[in-house]
């Protein structure tokens, strides 16, 4: 029997490797935090990410839908937070609470009906919800100020302490994160978990061991909605500005890009795939012309080599092997 | 005084449609309070089709009475909260869990933990190697392990009457005899089972009457013990 004098031996390796997103995950951040700079309004737009992707994951990596439409819950918990705060004066957690407030009644009043589709004619059926909330952030000037937008949005305070500076956002930012993604593992190890695991296993399964699919389905979907709305209200205050553009069918792509370099389904994915995501534009920044052809390389590259996504890395690793 | 003449299980005159396509004809049986019954009939038959109509997974029209109450036409869950308990065919258990999450699925609807311990202990009791499993993943397990995961699962729900679409398909036949040793087991100890089988033989020791189905009709209802062989029921076929 071999003696390994090494410390990080292979088995070692494979114990450690769930936590290894993790690690990553929480040393970018912390070095964005030392480094400062620019790195911290990077790290910051991961962050506000993360938190629409984990609601993002619980709805299509834990119960298996599929929504294209998730940017209209962001939008509606943005613009809830901007005008109320800008044009009422409203303090950002009152605010917050009236543009989810609004994002869930959306979310229940369009679910309904929607959630009876599956697969392609959901997701196009979800599409259509963000291209409407888009289309009416355009149109309805007098409230929204159309393409122009809201500028001058007061940053995150509660109860008179507002949390100015770059650093200090990102602090709160990373708790709101742990706070998500904590959330997101306790649903999912409780009994409203297992039945969304479930239905994403097998619709009939799950119906005839008495689940309520449609009800489930409703309430996955709000409590995503629900995360998306508090990321939306995060960006808005953090930039300070909102314009449609902010929660176009661009914000579907890129949280779908992470979610699917992250690994759809894990509890870790959400973080490491929006941390990575967001930091690979600005790695092949010096390649100038050739910036996008990188960016999408690199994305390719790591669903060949990872295509559980990032969190599932670990799986790579040599097995440690007891015969 | 009524409930308890009334038979566990009244199919009458159930159709079944999969789009514009009839797959289950005005099939008509009744299933006593611990009887096993079996169903047998050739691949196509609508054995399966009969056994998800009746939990209403799909689009049906007809009646089912359940101990002499109506059952609603389209409610899975609704049959699940009265004790009709599905095995699907191809087991349908959640392979990404594990046996244990699988185990409490089953037990979606019970909210008693006491309760929850003794019906799991049930299950270890049947089938010992669930319990070795318990925290490995149900889709890394063999087959006849997984069909135990099903039937286990199945357990948890506490049916009443307890219905399995061709347990054996794909199985070992050391397998399928541990499982039909334990289905034997749970009818003797008084729990209705209704066992959907090709293959006739594997069944015949167990079910007390069986019927025959073909083509998406029931065509007859015959005492096992008269059956020995696959000759004697290519009779009921052919006559």
């Amino acid at each position: 029997m071999p003696t390994s004098h090494n410390i990080i031996s292979p088995e070692r390796l494979t114990a450690l490797a769930p936590g290894l997103p993790w690690a990553v995950a929480i040393a970018i951040v912390g070095y964005a935090f030392i480094a400062g700079g620019y790195l911290v309004t990077v790290m910051s737009f991961a962050l506000i990410y993360a938190v629409f992707v984990i609601g993002l994951n619980l709805f299509m990596g834990y119960a298996g839908q599929v929504t294209f439409g998730h940017n209209a819950f962001a939008a509606l918990g943005g613009y809830g937070s901007a005008v109320l705060t800008s044009a009422y004066g409203w303090p950002p957690l009152g605010a917050f609470a009236a543009g989810l407030a609004l994002a869930l009644a959306v979310a229940l009043v369009v679910g309904y009906p929607t959630l009876r589709l599956k697969g392609h004619y959901l997701a196009m059926a979800t599409l259509a919800i963000g291209l409407i909330v888009y289309e009416i952030a355009v149109q309805w000037q007098a409230v929204t100020g159309g393409y122009m937008g809201i500028s001058g949005i007061p940053p995150i305070g509660i109860g008179g302490f507002d949390i100015l500076s770059d650093r200090a956002q990102l602090i709160f930012l990373a708790l709101v994160v742990a706070l998500s993604t904590w959330s997101a593992m306790r649903l999912r190890a409780s009994r409203f978990g297992r039945a969304l695991a479930a239905i994403a296993g097998s619709e009939d399964a799950a119906r005839a061991l008495g689940i309520d699919v449609a009800r489930y389905k409703l309430m996955a979907f709000l409590v995503s909605a629900a995360y998306a709305a508090l990321a939306g209200t995060l960006f808005v205050h953090v930039v300070g500005f909102v314009s449609p553009e902010v929660f176009g069918l661009h914000m579907v792509v890129l949280a779908f890009t992470m979610l699917y370099v992250g690994g759809i389904g894990t509890a870790a994915g959400p973080l490491i795939g929006a941390v990575i995501v967001s930091l690979l534009p600005e790695t092949f920044r010096a390649l100038k012309d050739y910036q996008d052809l990188a960016y999408g390389a690199g994305l390719i590259l790591l669903l060949i080599f990872a295509p559980k996504g990032l969190a599932a890395l670990g799986d790579l690793l040599p097995r440690s092997k007891k015969s | 005084m009524s409930a308890s003449l009334a038979p566990i299980l009244a199919v009458k005159e159930l159709s079944a449609r999969y789009g514009s396509v009839e797959a289950l004809h005005a099939a008509s049986l009744t299933v006593e309070d611990g009887e096993f019954v079996a169903i047998l009939g050739p691949n196509g038959a609508g054995k399966s089709t009969l056994m998800r109509a009746v939990m209403g997974l799909v689009a049906n029209s007809g009646a089912v009475d359940f101990r002499g109450a109506p059952l609603p036409r389209a409610a899975p869950a609704a049959c699940a909260a009265r004790g009709i308990v599905l095995v699907p065919e191809g087991r349908g258990i959640f392979t990404p869990m594990t046996v244990g999450e699988n185990l409490e699925l089953g037990a979606y609807l019970l909210n008693d933990a006491t309760e929850f311990a003794r019906r799991r202990e049930r299950v270890f009791s049947l089938f010992p190697r669930l319990r070795e499993r318990l925290h490995q993943t149900a889709g890394s397990l063999s087959g006849g392990e997984q069909q135990m995961v099903a039937v286990g699962r199945a357990l948890m729900a506490g049916p009443q009457i307890l219905l399995l679409d061709e347990p054996s398909l794909g199985l070992a036949p050391r397998v399928t005899e541990d499982i039909l040793g334990a289905l034997d087991v749970l009818n003797k100890e008084g729990l209705t089972i209704v066992l959907v089988e090709q293959k006739a033989p594997l069944v015949l020791r167990l079910a007390r009457r069986a019927y025959l189905m073909s083509l998406g009709r029931v065509v007859a209802e015959i005492d096992p013990r008269t059956v020995t062989s696959h000759a004697d029921l290519a009779q009921y076929y052919l006559s």
